[in-house]
């Protein structure tokens, strides 16, 4: 149960970019579960090669996360911010994220190669017990930072001034435009954040499995099931899909085959775009 | 410039809200669609004269396009029932429209076009005109391999379509994209798609907009020879200069319900009407007619 | 140093297993698919990301009806089963989807094809699919006869012997599958340009163009596009079976998600909405991809490009990298593709 509310966790960590992104631009981008897989390659990069191991590690966390909102900063700056100016579709631009989504897949396979490996400071870990739950420690760690994130991310979308934009511009860009907002900056914003949480969402997922270069493709399906199941372009519903569908699949291999465990969540997906596509949390789209 | 011909003109009509017709040829009951707590249209009763040229006018937001999408069957209502009259008083040639899906209450007779221009930018204008008949054999998978089947309709097909496009003067247009058109070359394309499939009854939503006055004359004259054609024309729109000119009857709707309807002179001396427009530059317009 | 280079590389290998490639049947197949995407995606604007599913049905479809030896093994009723499977899974997800806007669209199919996949991987359906180690020789087991051998020797009308010269030198077999492949090629391509000069095909483009003005003008939008849907996963279904009489086994890696964007890149190279599209784009496809890697592996064989930049074991993935390169910039600077028309390719379905 506990190892299910981590995934899930996880998976609402790096969906929220996803949503959010979509929700700002309306591109449904592929490369998304390749920026979360350049998180981990990054962190394990930084501790390996560099040294930030054992107290350090932290650091490698930080920098990998800063390293994403680079990545999702020049993505936007380099790539879809022009197109989108240039008129591009969004279901031409989903066909550019697959392209790209391929090119950083493979690149990462070259430079990472096609073996998994562990991050070195959590790799052997006593369990710690806490009342009736006995956890490794970097779970607590995993769960500890995860949660953080997503409540501050929440804070930052309620409270902050940027939030209320990011939301606005989800809404309504011409509105959001019309009163006063700079909706490129915003959008610029969501990329380094959306980014940047799918790096960090990334880096513990390594913690928790393992890094190699297939972990965009493998998380990929169930990035867009937990967004689709929470509501597309809504970053709360990102995280309830993200819980409902890591939880979903860690659990059913209690009645179901272990194989069988992604059809969960493909399942969960193909169920809500043809009932509701609008998602659990997503509001009817208004009718002109 | 109302027309002269004596059997559409409407004159022994009472200008009350769902008053009967002569010679219906649509009948709308009961429909109200709600968004929200809101009720965009919720219509008693409407009547809709057969072969003259009807008016629906209102202020923005007062359900017209909403009211056409739903008897079009492009939206749905929550509730409410509208039948179609193909023929004069002839009962079997009455058809109920409500539950049918958009192709199936266009292929009754009764075609839209829309306020956005839906020109299929990326297909040539006489693709366009072609794509408008109805009834077509070659349509049908069964028959598409076998040209044989179709040919001779198909030729039948491109006489009407350069007919029309003779017509509406887009004939030098025929093998552009339809993409190329100005706005209101589309406008006019668009009406004469739909023209295409001989509607009984064509319903038009804002056919002006957006169009350059020259043209707008032009597209006047169309919609009045339509009329004299024997073609039912309802339409939608803001232009109060062509609604006044032209159409023999007006429905005025607010806040979803018909409130007044009448000929042109009626409607514009009706205190009812002068109220919902009130404070809007279109009462202006209509204290001038 | 450039001299060097030269003298290094063997030209003649490079453009013939560039060639070859080219026409091979790997080719046809994708060829073959992308001409049932077209039909989809060019012309009726349905945004299938799951060619992949109807490739796999065709596939499985055949070879299960083949091992397990019913109705007498008969290798026409199997590849005849592979078809109708693909036509059950159209519906299946025709039926119910094809209401759904452009990218939800996009996003149901892909799944489709990934549950599809997944449950032919699945140690319960072990007895008829073989699980994750798939049907590594398609075998009727009552018979003990041998699809490929079926197909490549007891039907093949050409005599044992090799032809042709160079690079381009095939043995009889593979000869006849690729006569055979490119013959299906030509069949569909021929079959898609009867079908979209009709007017048939002019209700179908204009859906692509906008559904609501077919709707408006009293086209049944709906079973227009289930009707695009099966014929072009019919097709594709093709694609899966000739693929397993080229290779001689099925199983689940062949039908990736990868596989239907190498062959959307494939239709999008050589231009949507056009006949020749699918064709050219699959050929010069090929062509390129070998012809890089080819060039690659020479390169860092002869030390030209050092080790640490690229080893000869990751040239495979480049494959895959050039795909990424070709489906975004293609998009970007030339969405006709090689031969597509330039006012057509513009993609704005909402």
């Amino acid at each position: 149960m506990v190892s299910g509310l981590k995934v899930g966790l996880l998976v609402a960590l790096a969906s929220i970019g996803l949503s959010l992104i979509f929700g700002v631009t309306g591109l449904v981008n592929f490369a998304h579960s390749e920026m979360v897989a350049f998180g981990a390659v990054i962190a394990l990069l930084l501790e390996s090669t560099v040294g930030l191991n054992g107290a350090l590690f932290p650091l490698a966390v930080v920098l990998a996360v800063l390293a994403g909102g680079g990545l999702g900063f020049g993505l936007e700056r380099g790539i879809f911010g022009p197109l989108r100016r240039r008129k591009m579709t969004n279901i031409s631009l989903m066909v550019v994220s697959i392209g790209l989504a391929f090119l950083m897949r493979y690149l990462i396979l070259i430079y990472h190669g096609a073996e998994p490996e562990t991050f070195e400071s959590f790799r052997i870990q006593s369990g710690v017990s806490l009342g009736p739950i006995e956890l490794p420690a970097k779970d607590y760690f995993i769960i500890g930072i995860a949660f953080t994130t997503l409540l501050m991310v929440g804070l930052l979308l309620q409270r902050t001034k940027l939030g209320t934009s990011m939301r606005a511009v989800s809404d309504n860009p011409a509105l959001a435009e019309s009163s006063g907002i700079d909706v490129n900056r915003t959008i610029m914003w969501v990329w380094i954040l959306g980014s940047a949480l799918a790096s960090l969402g990334g880096t513990m997922i390594g913690l928790t499995q393992v890094v190699e270069w297939q972990m965009g493709e493998k998380i990929l399906l169930l990035i867009f099931a937990a967004v689709t199941l929470g509501g597309l372009g809504t970053a709360f519903g990102a995280m309830v899909g993200g819980l409902a569908i890591g939880f979903a699949s860690e659990t059913s291999t209690f009645w179901l085959d272990n194989d069988l465990k992604f059809l969960i969540a493909l399942a969960v997906m193909i169920v809500i775009l043809l009932v509701r596509p609008r998602g659990i949390l997503g509001v009817r789209e208004r009718l002109g | 410039m109302t027309s002269d011909n004596q059997a559409s003109e409407p004159v022994t009509i009472e200008s009350t809200p769902g008053s009967p017709k002569q010679d219906p040829i649509l009948k709308i009951d009961n429909v109200v669609r709600s968004f929200g707590g809101l009720r965009a249209v919720d219509i008693d009763h409407l009547e809709v004269q057969r072969g003259i040229i009807t008016a629906f006018i209102g202020p923005n937001g007062a359900g017209k396009t909403t009211l056409f999408n739903l008897i079009t069957g492009f939206d749905k209502p929550d509730s409410g029932k509208w039948t179609f009259h193909q023929l004069s008083n002839a009962e079997s040639w009455t058809t109920d429209l409500s539950g049918l899906r958009p192709h199936q209450i266009a292929n009754k007779g009764m075609v839209r076009t829309f306020q956005l221009t839906k020109s299929l930018a990326k297909m040539t204008v006489i693709d366009n005109m072609l794509l408008g008949a109805a009834e077509q054999k070659g349509e049908s998978l069964r028959n598409a391999l076998l040209p044989s089947r179709w040919q001779k309709q198909e030729k039948e097909i491109l006489e009407k379509a350069e007919d029309l496009l003779e017509r509406f003067k887009l004939s030098h247009m025929r093998d552009e994209y339809a993409a190329t058109l100005s706005g209101g070359q589309r406008k006019l394309l668009e009406m004469a798609r739909a023209l295409m499939s001989e509607p009984k009854l064509i319903l038009l939503d804002e056919p002006m907009a957006g169009v350059n006055p020259v043209l707008v004359e032009s597209l006047l004259v169309h919609i009045e020879n339509l009329r004299d054609e024997g073609v039912s024309v309802l339409f939608i729109e803001h232009d109060m200069d062509a609604i006044m000119g032209i159409s023999d009857w007006i429905v005025v709707l607010a806040e979803g319900q018909v409130i007044a309807e009448g000929t042109p002179s009626d409607v514009s001396k009706n205190p009812a009407v002068i109220d919902a427009y009130l404070g809007s530059a279109i009462a202006e317009e209509l204290k001038d007619v | 140093m450039l001299m060097n280079l030269f003298a290094e590389i063997d030209v003649s290998k490079l453009f013939g297993l560039a060639l070859r490639t080219s026409i091979s049947v790997q080719a046809a197949t994708f060829a073959l698919a992308a001409v049932g995407l077209n039909l989809h995606y060019g012309y009726t604007g349905l945004l299938n990301f799951g060619v992949v599913a109807f490739m796999a049905a065709g596939a499985y479809g055949m070879a299960i009806f083949f091992t397990q030896g019913w109705l007498g093994g008969s290798i026409l009723l199997a590849i005849a089963s592979g078809v109708v499977f693909a036509v059950v899974i159209a519906l299946s997800i025709g039926l119910p989807s094809l209401r759904l806007r452009a990218d939800y669209l996009a996003l149901t199919t892909i799944a489709i094809a990934e549950v599809l996949r997944i449950s032919f991987r699945s140690q319960r359906l072990l007895d008829f699919t073989g699980g994750p180690f798939g049907l590594p020789s398609i075998e009727d087991r009552n018979a003990n006869v041998s699809f490929a051998d079926v197909i490549t020797v007891d039907w093949n009308p050409i005599k044992e012997g090799n032809y042709g010269a160079w690079f381009l030198e095939f043995d009889e077999k593979t000869l006849w599958v690729m006569i055979i492949g490119w013959s299906l090629v030509s069949l569909a391509s021929l079959l898609i340009w009867g079908l979209m000069r009709s007017p048939w095909g002019r209700v179908i483009k204009a859906i692509r163009e906008d559904e609501d003005a077919a709707r408006a003008l009293g086209k049944n939008v709906f079973s227009y596009k289930l009707q695009s849907l099966i014929i072009g996963g019919v097709i594709a279904s093709f694609a899966g079976i000739v693929r397993a009489f080229d290779m001689g086994f099925v199983e689940t890696q062949q039908f990736r998600p990868q596989t239907t964007f190498f062959i959307w890149t494939v239709l999008i190279l050589g231009g949507a909405a056009s006949i020749w599209g699918p064709i050219i784009g699959s050929m010069t496809f090929w062509f390129v991809i070998i012809f890089s890697e080819e060039l690659l592996r020479q390169m860092v064989d002869s030390g030209w490009i050092p080790d640490a930049i690229l080893q000869s074991n990751d040239i495979a993935s480049v494959r895959m990298i050039l795909m990424g390169i070709m489906l975004a910039t293609l998009m970007i600077w030339r969405p006709q593709g090689l031969v597509g028309k330039k006012e057509e390719a513009q993609i704005d379905i909402r």
